[in-house]
């Protein structure tokens, strides 16, 4: 074997290896660029006048004032707006939908407080802000509905006078034979559950610089998105520019967490001013503007019961969803996606054939909700591992074991759920048995036993569950939209330097993507890690991408990327045949080398590159007539998707004196394929279970009776600091892989959904000697007294 | 006591990672838009505007401070410490910077400044801390990104233990 055959020196294995973070050192040093650091010449600056109305109509609008202040260049309102930006709303095909308009700033009412109402373009910030208290607005006040149920009867004054009703979407379905199961029932459990709002808290706030140039007749937008390619489509549409005269670039980006997935009023009245003025934009939001205006999570009533037989068998389950959407039908993602993903994941990763639900998407005088985290199976999770525990208690059998009774087994897969999903295999099983050995499951509970005795209220918890990731386009991420999410681009070129370029239509937000795709990219191709320059969050890399969510960047941008990565390779197989003059299937690539196996003959990638594109006569001209360059894009579909296992365990102990709850021990035991790299996906996992941890005993948008937010500082809005996030422990399952191109499998969001549910069954677990069982969260202090007082008159 | 009016420009020096800087602020002109509007400096990141998520930390004076409850005007004359000035003299990482990527202590970013401003002047207090006296310190950020136990590890990777 010559030196370069030693797999150890050409073949580095860099996918599975914990490389460090490529976007690391400018992040470290201060040298990131993040939308708000972006400073143009002749830039001016938007701030809104928002309503601190819920419900009101607009009977007048006076910003002359305004106009006249230092500094001031322009006022817009809703009707000016309107005459610069064509309108939009988020359309589905899914049956009993109505799809809202979205002002981009109100016209003649406002539905939800922090709506804008005005814009105001100056030369500094500073300015603009002065100018919003001179503008003069007159409000008519309409009933205000922030109670879904009240606002789904229907008699309820409507949001949306050209629609039939405030109930958005309505779905209905049924599997098996429910009220059969239910006859049979050893025992039921059952009751109103409530997942209360909250929003996603990037440490970034949105922000937006747009820059339409007059003489190109192009706009470029940089935004804090996480979907520059659906943003560029849709403001084509909405400004009448063909696509390659719109680019939207989303640098580095401060988290997104599924707040940044959706089009914001903000980015079309940049574009639309930009456009107007003929000036760069800019827009900064301020951390109210975040809490009262980026979309808000969950925020669902479920009523549901399960049946089960006396050896824990789940014999039916029926479901009865109303999702609080807030005031419009958010785009693109429609006001289904949250409350219909509730049901449709509401069995998770249990053996149920007998199912029915309904679910309403119900608009309120409030903000829209859109994505965050999980999407739905935060509460799905929630609702079943309660129903669960709920029933195993009543028929006397252990938490663990009622999961082990019906997680689904290694031999049933696929398995199609009854509410249509298909389960490709994953490791259900293996991740409860290796949580549970883990958590060192039969001490924990003799230690729970003798806390008991001393009056302590220990809780040990458990939750199983099931994603889809990676879903391709058999299922769109939510029914019926007008958008493709089941596919996504990658172009690789080596150019003529011979430099290796890896495009995406993804884009990063903190995932380190730039490194994981590297390493991908590299070990398909054979060059080394460093010498792959990944290109993401720019829609003038690709022609169809869509973003990063629903855990998805892994399982496409490792699937296309593999798959352009092989297809160029292929190329530099059949150059390196020319001039090594070697048969194809002899040569070897690795380490940014060619060579021919068993031999000494061999060149650098990058000479092959100067031999084919700039050296003619090295490369025969029907052969370059051929091959045309050392590129390739690639479009992966992964079809179904994949889905994606996880248990998790915990221990917490509840203060008799403050009700507060500490979480003392956490694991996490899950199947993600395989790894491209395990220090970000241990990070994804700890990220998720913090922001989990938040959902379940802290973070509450809440609004009085009048829709006021009561929760617009990060005071009031409370999210965890690092005395409420235990050391946790993230187990990865060996498994088998799945089908996906890569095997690899999404795991983005599992800690957020699956955490919620394993903390409020401790929880519940904790108090059961009081007979408590958590069917509200977060689980606050106040919430966790109220129940203790109950239980005890 | 200098009295000016709301839109009048004072000039003010300070001393930004040991180089001198003078500019014009209004009295209301927080610092840190100063720091990074008038002087360039935009490692120094904005995240809440009220004091409560310390993503615009920095030191000043030897004190790590929320730099968005500053005005500029506050800091004529003072000594300022902010990211930029950590790295080493050819550009390399410090050694806090090198275990926070080795740790996988940052995603996003957008938070990290202000945390690294907040370490540096803790381990100049108290370079051996015990891991309960680093999360209480890390209790005045928050990272949405990591859950925390990363930034701990690197923290006390660090401090050399």
């Amino acid at each position: 074997m010559n030196a370069f055959d030693d797999p150890s020196l050409t073949r580095p294995q860099y996918v599975g290896a914990r490389v460090t973070r490529r976007e690391d050192p400018r992040l470290l040093t201060g040298d990131g660029n993040y939308v708000a650091d972006i400073k143009r010449h002749g830039m001016v600056h938007i701030a809104f006048r928002r309503s601190d109305h819920a419900h009101a109509r607009i009977t007048y609008l006076d910003a002359e004032a305004a106009r006249t202040l230092p500094g001031v260049i322009a006022v817009y309102t809703g009707e000016d707006i309107a005459l610069l930006a064509n309108p939009y709303q988020a359309t589905s095909r899914m049956k009993n939908y109505q799809a809202t308009f979205i002002p981009p700033v109100a016209v003649d009412k406002v539905r939800y407080v922090g709506e804008a109402v005005v814009a105001i373009v100056a030369e500094s910030r500073y300015a603009a802000e002065d100018a919003l208290s001179a503008i003069d607005v007159g409000y008519e006040p309409l009933a205000v509905l922030v109670d879904p149920e009240t606002s789904a009867q229907s008699d309820a004054p409507k949001l949306h006078e050209d629609l039939a009703s405030n109930v958005l979407a309505e779905r209905e379905f049924a599997r098996g034979e429910v009220d059969d199961g239910f006859a049979r029932a050893a025992a039921t459990a059952g009751t109103r559950f409530h997942f209360t709002r909250t929003t996603p808290v990037t440490i970034e706030a949105r922000a937006s610089v747009a820059e339409y140039d007059r003489g190109a007749r192009a706009l470029t937008l940089h935004c804090t998105t996480q979907i520059p390619g659906i943003l560029r489509d849709k403001l084509s549409e909405i400004f009448d520019l063909p696509g390659p005269r719109i680019r939207v670039i989303a640098p580095d980006v401060g988290g997104g967490f599924g707040g940044k997935t959706s089009l914001y009023s903000e980015e079309i009245v940049a574009c639309a001013v930009s456009r107007d003025l003929g000036r760069p934009v800019k827009w900064v939001s301020d951390r109210t503007e975040d809490l009262m205006t980026t979309g808000h999570a969950f925020d669902e009533i479920v009523d549901a019961e399960i049946a089960v037989a006396g050896d824990g068998e789940i014999l039916a389950l029926r479901a009865d969803v109303i999702g609080d959407v807030g005031a419009y039908s958010i785009y693109p993602w429609t006001a289904t996606i949250e409350p219909v993903q509730v049901v449709s994941f509401l069995p998770g990763p249990y053996r149920i054939e007998n199912y029915a639900a309904r679910v309403r998407s119900v608009a309120t005088n409030k903000t829209l909700t859109g994505a965050y985290r999980g999407v739905g199976r935060p509460i799905s999770a929630f609702v079943m591992d309660r129903l669960l525990d709920m029933a195993a208690r009543k028929i006397g059998m252990d938490p663990v074991d009622i999961r082990r009774r019906n997680l689904l087994k290694d031999d049933e897969f696929p398995y199609k759920a009854a509410s249509g999903l298909v389960w490709d295999k994953s490791a259900f099983q293996a991740c409860l048995a290796d949580a549970e050995k883990e958590i060192g499951y039969e001490e924990l509970k003799k230690q729970q036993a003798a806390a008991r005795e001393e009056g302590r209220w220990l809780g040990i918890g458990v939750s199983s569950y099931a994603e889809l990731t990676g879903v391709g386009s058999r299922i769109a991420v939510a029914p019926g939209m007008p958008i493709n999410t089941g596919t996504e681009t990658c172009n690789v070129a080596i150019d003529s330097t011979g430099a290796v370029t890896a495009s995406f239509g993804l884009a990063s937000q903190g995932q380190g993507m730039e490194t994981t795709l590297a390493q991908v990219v590299a070990e398909e191709l054979g060059v080394q890690v460093d010498d792959v320059d990944v290109l993401l969050g720019d829609t003038s890399a690709v022609s169809h991408g869509s973003g990063t969510y629903a855990s998805r960047g892994a399982v496409f941008g490792g699937g296309a990327g593999t798959l352009a990565a092989r297809a160029v390779r292929e190329k530099i197989v059949r150059v390196a045949g020319h001039l090594l003059e070697a048969a194809e299937e002899d040569i070897e690539t690795g380490n940014g080398n060619v060579w021919v196996k068993g031999t000494d003959k061999s060149m650098t990638i990058r000479d092959l590159a100067r031999a084919l594109y700039s050296d003619m006569g090295r490369v025969p001209k029907e052969m370059r007539d051929e091959i045309d360059n050392l590129e390739a894009t690639k479009v992966y579909d992964p079809f179904f998707g994949t889905t994606t296992a996880a248990t998790h365990m915990c221990l917490v102990e509840i203060d008799p004196e403050t009700y507060g709850t500490r979480v003392l021990k956490y694991i996490v035991a899950e199947d993600c394929g395989r790894i491209i790299n395990p220090l970000i996906a241990d990070g994804q996992s700890h990220g998720g279970v913090a922001q989990g941890i938040g959902v379940a005993l802290m973070e509450e948008v809440i609004h009085d009776e009048a829709g006021q937010v009561l929760t617009a500082s990060l005071a009031d809005y409370t999210v965890p600091s690092a005395m409420e996030v235990p050391s946790m422990d993230v187990i990865h399952v060996d498994a088998d892989l799945p089908d996906t191109i890569g095997g690899f499998r999404g795991l983005g969001e599992g800690g957020t959904i699956g955490a919620p549910a394993c903390i409020a069954n401790a929880i519940s677990d904790a108090l059961s000697p009081l007979g408590i069982e958590i069917t509200e969260i977060p689980a606050t202090p106040e919430r966790i007294y109220r129940l203790v007082e109950a239980a005890r008159a | 006591m200098l009295r000016v009016k709301p839109d009048q420009k004072q000039r003010i020096e300070l001393t930004v990672n040991g180089r001198k800087y003078s500019g014009y602020a209004t009295p209301r002109l927080l610092l840190t838009d100063f720091l990074r509007h008038e002087l360039g400096l935009y490692g120094t990141h904005v995240g809440c505007e009220h004091g409560v998520c310390g993503a615009c930390t920095i030191v000043i004076d030897g004190a790590a401070t929320r730099s968005c409850l500053r005005y500029a005007v506050q800091c004529d004359g003072l000594e300022l410490r902010t990211v930029e000035g950590l790295a080493v003299e050819d550009g390399a990482l410090n050694d806090l910077q090198k275990a926070f990527n080795e740790n996988g202590a940052l995603q996003c970013g957008f938070c990290t400044a202000g945390i690294l401003m907040s370490v540096t002047r803790f381990l100049e207090e108290n370079p051996k801390p015990t891991r309960k006296e680093v999360t209480e310190m890390l209790s005045g950020h928050i990272c949405r990104c990591t859950g925390y136990e990363q930034i701990i590890r690197a923290i006390l990777q660090a401090s050399g233990q």
